[in-house]
């Protein structure tokens, strides 16, 4: 994956921590997800197409999620209510959508984001890029971004500035 | 003032509701969708919206070509994730008149709010 995409999801992530829950975040140093399991209890998943390709996972330990959640919605809900995925997939959105902003000259769209609750879950991505995951360390507790994107060399306007 | 917000997300709802009381705004009504809105603009007759540019079923973008079709001075707020100058050009195009990009601050959805209104000439 290239290291221009890493970037802008700190400082994305930063972004809405801060703005929207008002929780600074400490980022940890980027690394090469090794295995398939992410020792997480929620995720929220979006994916992104156009001229750049493949997904994007917001993970917690079911603690740090239940508080940050509380703190976004004002709060407290039960992991298996609609409104506690809701708010884990709306901070995922902010997050993808501030990320892809700042890919120069990239257009991009995001999906719907889903999210997935259950203690140690696996996340198996199917695609040949490699997973990049971002620690980060917040007073509610872990978080972490794991990235697996990649520019469509397909896409229409890549193919036009290709053959431009 | 009768504002309509229109996002498929609850927490994001909650969030604007909150900014909005606090304003003094207690008239609203919410669509979880562009298609959800379009269903109830008629009855509701906002004086405001607040729509979400991603959303499932009819997007944010759809939906405010459709209600222009139909209503061409009701002013309408984007509120989305949606940060590209591009992006920001081609909601304006479709007729939105201000653009708030998640994540906000409660003060700049406050400023947006007002000066949309403002420049509407709408009192507040």
């Amino acid at each position: 994956m290239e290291a221009r995409f890493i970037t802008p999801f700190i400082q994305s992530v930063q972004n809405v921590f801060s703005t929207m829950l008002q929780l600074p975040m400490q980022i940890g140093e980027p690394r090469v997800k090794a295995g398939k399991n992410t020792g997480y209890d929620v995720s929220g998943i979006i994916g992104m197409s156009g001229d750049v390709v493949g997904s994007v996972v917001l993970s917690f330990p079911d603690d740090a999620a239940r508080r940050v959640v509380a703190l976004f919605a004002g709060e407290e809900l039960s992991t298996d209510s609609p409104d506690f995925a809701d708010a884990i997939g709306e901070l995922v959105n902010m997050v993808a959508g501030g990320a892809k902003a700042n890919f120069e000259g990239a257009k991009v769209s995001i999906s719907c984001p889903s999210v997935v609750v259950g203690s140690s879950h696996l996340i198996a991505n199917t695609s040949d890029v490699p997973v990049i995951e971002i620690p980060c360390m917040t007073d509610c507790g872990e978080v972490a971004i794991q990235i697996a994107i990649k520019t469509n060399a397909n896409a229409p306007t890549q193919a036009a500035s290709a053959s431009a | 003032m009768r504002i309509m917000l229109v996002d498929d997300s609850k927490t994001m709802r909650n969030i604007q509701k909150s900014v909005l009381s606090q304003l003094g705004y207690t008239e609203l009504e919410e669509a979880c969708d562009g298609q959800d809105a379009l269903s109830k603009v008629g009855a509701f007759k906002p004086d405001l919206l607040l729509v979400d540019w991603n959303m499932p079923n009819m997007d944010g973008l759809s939906f405010v070509k459709a209600y222009r079709a139909q209503d061409k001075t009701t002013p309408i707020i984007m509120v989305t994730t949606e940060a590209e100058k591009s992006r920001v050009i081609e909601a304006i195009k479709a007729g939105v008149n201000n653009y708030v990009v998640k994540p906000f601050t409660p003060d700049l959805l406050s400023q947006r709010i007002s000066e949309t209104l403002s420049k509407a000439g709408i009192a507040a």
